[in-house]
């Protein structure tokens, strides 16, 4: 019994040692390391939230809204928390409308996303759909209803091709994102500028994220707000655009394919830049459904292809001002220099023939332009040969970049003997052949430049050789303080031109448009215009009559170039129609428009006299 | 003839003889203990207090039922018991239900059974008879019986694999040979030899934790269990993320706590099991240390109580018992506490009275229930 009395105590010591070695513990946890540990439960429960920015609003010179935002919700789906996928859509189907072109849309994303991100199955969600889903929300783990900022371009396709687009940010966005250091900053964004204005401007749109500090559940999910540093809202772009102009040239081309860009001579700003056909930006927001995309990208008329940056045109008889202008400055001929026109111009057994049979007589450089005598160039051409000429006209920036404000452009080709050398391969097509330089002089060969390079020396032409960037943008507007930030417009360079010569080329270029080949389509206008008709060959007819018959696709594009008020210009502009035949025929009438309603105020007749870009402009984009 | 007055009297008279089986100071203990635990649930896990206040009846129910059992009729219910319980866990081990990669559930048809629990109360119950049998002619033979006894049921529940029962059932039988007088110079050498082995292992953790170390009669997750223990950040996102998490809980709760209701590992779901095996965590979390010294000291006192109520047992039988069921309190409480801030594996053993679940409580009230008996009966049975 004492024996037992004995154990009992042992037990009792060892009870109270354990206890208190467990008392030590304790002490130890949470008297010594009470620090480490309750900063460690600091740490976990607040998680930082990133509040994505509102993205700033794009509007033209006059207040029209061209891009901004707006909140909706969207029924958002992450496929790793679905089991069945299928049968979740089809549940979901009976409370929200999912069309078919959702479904595609879904599965297009999801090919390009990983499976843990939540994707939208529908946007804009009415009202009652919204109450619909909220009631049944409990069946559908992995279903998320959320309320986002969408973007929305209200013009639609007016002016597509210059303000781009947003689409969700992919693989490849991201790397780009992580190289520029970003990642912090795009923390909660899911999209960014894919195109045109919106992707050059990307920094200015998208604004500074901003943090919330949130207590979070271990799952991650946000109990309550603790904190908040705001977004800095995008900063919204103001443009030199006036879409009302650009509206008139859209209307104007009809079904025609083609480019124009009109641009502020004194200031580089661009005042209307047209491809057409053009798209819906908005297809693009939250992913491009197949068929749309389809439909897009397939089409011959290629609307994706903003043709004023990146389709390279031979420039035709457009180029003829600009060569003028060069052998004056460089000495090769003076204004009143003639040549007697036969009809055409041999050259090393080549036969090249002016469009006009039996030839135009006596030409000096006036009638040159005015009649656009080709044999004067192909002899001018070869006077002062293709060195002097691409480094002439080289300072004019064609084949080079113009440096607008908007990514991607075609440098196009200014042909040179070293150009050929590096374009070609084998020896001897890298050699120059004086014949080529010939066609260089009417604006055939391999002369291909864009529409902007053309309608941007057509402005340092007007500017009177100063040459200025050419932008869209005007100011950058803070969202925050309202504060403006202009576009530099100051010129880039100037290129040195004797005030006479100048005025021989400006005299000649209006005598285009009284008496000349674009006289019928600036008949009666009350301004003083300058242009230049061109016609560039697509298809080399060896020899034959032109024919309205010939394939449509295969007939010449039309060029105009203009600038008016000529003796002041405010405007200056290229205009291209793909397959439009004679450039004073289907180009010059387009320009005529632009002058019309911009110097003028007047609209063509198919446009109705209320405003309907007005209707972007009520003020309530949801920029803030 | 004041017929009301009468009434009144037999129900007071009623209640004193319904609560007259239990022992006061146990009761009271427990009942301390069984408040504490509903206020920390009432924080950790609020919707289960129906569930919780009807576990708490039945237990209660089961403590005063075993408390009018006398000890004999409890000695002579210990070789059925004991024999039920090793059938019943070889039908497991050859019909049971597998649930979580572990075969611990009999179905029996009515309901789904754990043998393993049974043979808590049962084990100490057969050791502590067959030490009775054997009073006055002990021989150092009967403790090799005696430790056959312990092991087959043992060595099925381990097999299962529940190593956190198996050590609990195997506790409750070394604890009725250490009372029954097994010799020091075993359980010295043995505890030596543990010691020593557990600082190896501690010592050795960087080089036997690594994945291709196989370690001889251990399962994959005990190894686990214990290397996640000696290094918690080595699985920080797997088994390691409850005993950091835990630990975190317990540190940052202080001296004072952060409060009832307001801790922050608790309400933001980053305690795992916080009802069951982790509720210390909150408790400490909320309460700090204040609250764990309380509740260690509630332990304390309970198991004093209950070394009390051995000292004072009249027959072999009800010391061994006695002393044996306290012990298993004892392990309980260190085992859990111990598991919860870091300091031993995780096992899956509930704070005895604290921890949400039935059948622990049950478990441990029939336990009380019986130390009630043996204390009540002492003087009936004197020898």
């Amino acid at each position: 019994m004492a024996r037992f009395r004995n154990r009992l105590a042992v037990a009792g010591v060892v009870a109270v040692v354990c206890f208190v070695l467990l008392a030590a513990r304790f002490f130890y946890l949470q008297v010594l390391r009470y620090d480490y540990y309750s900063t460690r439960a600091e740490d976990n429960r607040i998680s930082l939230v990133p509040v994505v920015p509102n993205r700033g609003l794009i509007l033209d010179r006059n207040g029209t809204v061209l891009a901004r935002n707006y909140s909706a919700y969207t029924l958002e789906i992450t496929p790793s928390k679905v089991a069945d996928l299928d049968a979740t859509i089809e549940a979901l189907s009976k409370l929200v409308d999912i069309q078919p072109k959702d479904r595609r849309r879904l599965k297009k994303l999801m090919d390009e996303s990983k499976s843990f991100e939540s994707l939208p199955i529908r946007n804009r969600l009415s009202d009652e759909e919204v109450a619909r889903f909220i009631a049944q929300r409990y069946r559908f783990p992995g279903v998320e209803l959320k309320a986002r900022l969408f973007r929305d371009y209200p013009m639609g396709n007016l002016g597509a091709h210059l303000v781009g687009y947003i689409g969700r940010i992919n693989d490849r966005d991201l790397e780009r994102i992580e190289e520029n250091d970003d990642s912090a900053n795009y923390r909660g964004t899911d999209h960014m500028g894919k195109a045109g204005l919106e992707k050059s401007y990307e920094r200015e749109l998208h604004g500074t994220t901003g943090f919330e500090e949130v207590e979070v559940d271990s799952g991650g999910r946000a109990v309550r707000g603790l904190r908040r540093t705001n977004a800095t809202p995008g900063n919204n772009l103001i443009l030199t655009v006036d879409l009302k102009l650009q509206e008139v040239v859209e209307k104007a081309f009809g079904n025609r394919r083609g480019a124009l860009v009109a641009i502020e001579p004194g200031t580089g700003g661009i005042l209307a830049l047209v491809s057409v056909p053009t798209f819906d930006p908005n297809l693009f927001v939250d992913g491009i459904g197949a068929q749309d995309w389809d439909e897009l990208n397939n089409s011959p008329d290629h609307p994706l292809v903003n043709r004023a940056l990146n389709g390279a045109y031979p420039p035709g008889s457009t180029f003829k001002p600009f060569l003028a202008l060069a052998a004056l400055m460089s000495g090769k001929r003076t204004p009143g220099q003639a040549i007697a026109d036969p009809g055409f111009y041999d050259f090393g057994g080549h036969h090249f023939r002016d469009d006009k049979p039996g030839g135009h007589g006596m030409v000096d450089m006036y009638r040159s332009i005015v009649q656009s005598c080709d044999t004067y160039y192909y002899r001018l051409a070869n006077d002062m040969g293709i060195d002097l000429i691409a480094s002439i006209m080289g300072q004019f920036g064609f084949g080079s970049r113009t440096g607008i404000d908007i990514e991607g452009e075609s440098t196009g080709v200014l042909p040179s003997p070293e150009w050929k050398r590096k374009r070609f391969k084998r020896p001897e097509q890298q050699k120059w052949f004086g014949g080529e330089t010939i066609s260089i002089g009417i604006g055939q060969g391999y002369n291909a430049y864009t529409p902007l390079q053309l309608a941007h020396a057509t402005a340092t032409l007007a500017a009177g050789g100063v040459m200025y960037k050419p932008h869209l943008v005007k100011y950058i507007e803070s969202a925050k303080d309202g504060s403006r930030r202009a576009i530099e417009s100051e010129p880039i360079k100037t290129i040195p031109i004797k005030p006479e010569h100048l005025e021989t080329i400006r005299r000649a270029m209006v005598g285009v448009n009284k008496e000349g080949t674009g006289a019928r389509a600036f008949a009666g206008a009350p301004y003083l215009a300058a242009g230049k008709t061109g016609t560039a060959q697509v298809f080399s007819l060896k020899g034959g009559k032109y024919s309205a018959k010939i394939n449509e696709r295969l007939r010449d594009h039309a060029l105009f170039i203009a600038f008016a008020p000529a003796d002041k210009p405010t405007i200056a502009l290229a205009v291209l129609v793909e397959n439009g035949g004679f450039g004073a025929q289907s180009a010059a009438p387009i320009a005529r428009a632009v002058m019309d309603y911009y110097l003028l105020g007047k609209l063509p007749a198919g446009m109705a006299a209320e405003d309907p870009a007005a209707e972007g402009s009520t003020g309530d984009a949801g920029g803030d | 003839m004041p017929a009301v007055t009468d009434f009144r009297f037999s129900l007071r008279k009623w209640l004193a003889g319904v609560l007259s089986p239990l022992d006061g100071p146990l009761a009271l203990i427990v009942l301390a203990i069984l408040s504490f635990s509903t206020v920390v649930m009432v924080s950790a896990s609020p919707d289960r207090l129906d569930t919780l206040a009807m576990n708490i009846g039945v237990a209660f129910v089961v403590m005063w039922t075993a408390a009018r059992i006398p000890p004999q009729r409890m000695m002579s219910v210990a070789l059925p018991l004991y024999v039920l319980g090793v059938l019943l866990l070889i039908g497991v081990a050859l019909f049971g239900d597998v649930s979580k990669g572990a075969r611990r559930w009999l179905n029996i048809g009515v309901a789904r059974i754990q043998p393993s629990e049974l043979m808590k109360i049962a084990m100490p119950l057969m050791l502590a008879w067959y030490f009775q049998s054997r009073e006055g002619m002990l021989r150092v033979r009967d403790f090799f019986v005696a430790a056959a006894l312990l092991l087959v049921p043992v060595g099925l529940i381990a097999k299962q694999p529940d190593l956190g029962t198996a050590i609990l059932v195997a506790a409750a039988g070394f604890y009725v040979l250490f009372f029954a007088g097994l010799t020091w110079r075993l359980i010295l050498p043995v505890a030596l030899v543990g010691i020593v082995g557990v600082g190896a292992i501690v010592a050795m953790g960087d080089t036997i934790c690594q994945p291709d170390v196989v370690w001889p009669g251990l399962r994959d997750y005990q190894k686990h269990r214990v290397c996640t223990l000696l290094d918690p950040t080595s699985d920080p996102l797997g088994k390691g993320f409850h005993i950091i998490q835990s630990t975190i809980a317990i540190g940052s709760g202080g001296v004072l706590g952060k409060g009832w209701g307001k801790g922050t590992q608790t309400h933001l779901d980053f305690l795992p099991e916080r009802h069951t095996d982790f509720i210390f965590a909150v408790l400490t979390e909320e309460f700090g240390l204040a609250g764990a010294l309380l509740l260690a000291v509630l332990y304390i006192l309970l198991i004093f109580r209950g070394l009390f109520i051995a000292a004072g047992a009249p027959t072999l039988f009800s010391r061994l018992l006695a002393g044996a069921l306290t012990l298993i309190f004892f392990t309980y409480a260190f085992v859990n506490m111990g598991m919860v801030s870091g300091i031993l594996p995780v096992v899956g053993v509930p704070l005895p009275f604290v921890s949400y679940g039935g059948t622990a409580l049950v478990t441990l009230c029939l336990g009380v229930g019986m130390l009630m008996s043996i204390q009540r009966h002492r003087r009936r049975v004197g020898t």
